[in-house]
């Protein structure tokens, strides 16, 4: 059908993102300047491999976020993400 | 936002080392494993676990694997299968042996979770190992006493290829809400009367819940099958917001 190789779920990065974030960031609510569409990263699509993640907006396929572990450290880029919401605990 | 920022990692999930405690045949190509862990720190139904094994030469391989225990249980169970020339599951399906160890960390992820205090209708979709996760959701549904309507949708290759057949018919016996429905989908017993095509959407629309009843809709397994479960619920009319999903890749059902 497509080129693109089989997404998994952004859920599946969440190893991954906590080696970055002290709360467990999979439940946050990531919204796409894309289209505007808000849900959380755990519902994105998720392309790459083990060592960076490539989250797409599973609405419209616009990159939301994109991850790369490299030996030195960690490079996060949300160029496009409008907003990232992450719920107060206790829930 | 800024195009790119230079962030530090914090270490909130350690590594652990994992102790292979019992090993259950559950099919001819599935087995789990129950792990003794310390320091556990419980999980929520539909965590998952990340796995790294390291060799002689220092080369690691990590995979993820499904918690397949309810968080009320002692032990903490995953279930794998093996994926011929696969470089992870071949060794925790089939090569492992009792006192074995390897490294661990989790319980990781806060979106694809089930909890017992959800009063909605819970609509579990399955292919082949994807079951794993939703077993751990239906045992703690057991253990917890909740009695809401609940089904598992399972599609399986043969009968022998049914994981967790008898607890799940056992589960499906107590009469206390839960509806299990098998697909065979290559091969069926002799007077097998159950379905037998691949999850679509008239099978769901026909032993699924409504939309209207708005359940809580969990879909597990081989992504091609859960893309195509999940278009079919919300083609049915399911609200895209209450379906999640857990891709395990290709491996297939
Ligand atoms: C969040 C999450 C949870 C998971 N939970 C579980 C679980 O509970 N139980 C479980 O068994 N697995 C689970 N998986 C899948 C697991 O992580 C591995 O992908 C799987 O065990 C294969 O790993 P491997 O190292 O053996 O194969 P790999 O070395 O990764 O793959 C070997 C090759 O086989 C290909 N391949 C994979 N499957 C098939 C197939 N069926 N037919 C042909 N080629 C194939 C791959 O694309 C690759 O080219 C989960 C995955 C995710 C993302
Ligand atoms: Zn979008």
């Amino acid at each position: 059908m497509s080129e693109k190789p089989l997404p998994l779920d952004g859920n599946s990065a969440a190893g991954l993102l906590s080696e970055l974030f002290a709360v467990e960031i999979t439940g946050a609510s990531i919204t796409c300047d894309g289209c505007h569409h808000a849900a959380p990263i755990g519902a994105a699509r998720l392309y790459g491999g083990r060592m960076g993640a490539v989250f797409r907006c599973a609405h419209c396929e616009n990159v939301v976020v994109r991850l790369v572990r490299t030996p030195e450290g960690y490079w996060l880029e949300m160029k496009g993400a409008r907003s990232l919401f992450v719920q107060a605990r206790g829930d | 936002m800024l195009a790119t920022e230079k962030v530090q990692p914090t270490r909130k999930l350690p590594w652990r080392t994992a102790t292979v405690r019992e090993i259950i045949e559950e099919t001819p190509r599935v087995r789990s494993l129950s792990l003794d862990i310390p320091d556990w720190p419980g999980h929520r139904p539909g965590q998952h676990v990340d796995i790294r094994l390291t060799s002689d030469d220092g080369y690691q391989a990590q995979r993820s694997y499904s918690i397949a225990s309810a968080p009320e249980a002692a032990e903490l169970l995953v279930t794998v299968e093996r994926i011929e020339e696969g470089e992870v599951s071949p060794y925790l399906s089939s090569e492992v042996i009792v006192g074995d160890k390897f490294e661990l960390r989790g319980p990781i992820g806060g979106h694809f979770v089930w909890s017992a205090f959800m009063t909605e209708p819970l609509f579990l979709v399955a292919g082949g190992s994807g079951v794993a996760p939703l077993m751990a959701m239906l045992r703690h549904r057991a253990a917890a006493g909740n009695k809401n309507p609940a089904l598992l949708v399972y599609s399986s290759r043969s009968f022998d290829d049914i994981i967790y057949r008898k607890e799940l018919a056992a589960l499906a016996a107590r009469s206390d809400g839960l509806k299990v429905v098998h697909t065979l989908t290559r091969q069926q017993p002799a007077g097998w009367t159950g379905e037998k095509k691949r999850i679509d959407p008239e099978m769901l629309s026909r032993v699924g819940f409504s939309p209207k009843e708005q359940p809580r809709i969990f879909i597990c397994g081989p992504t091609q099958l859960v893309e195509s479960a999940a278009r079919a619920l919300i083609e049915l009319g399911h609200d895209a917001g209450l379906i999640k999903t857990e891709r395990f890749g290709p491996t297939g059902a």
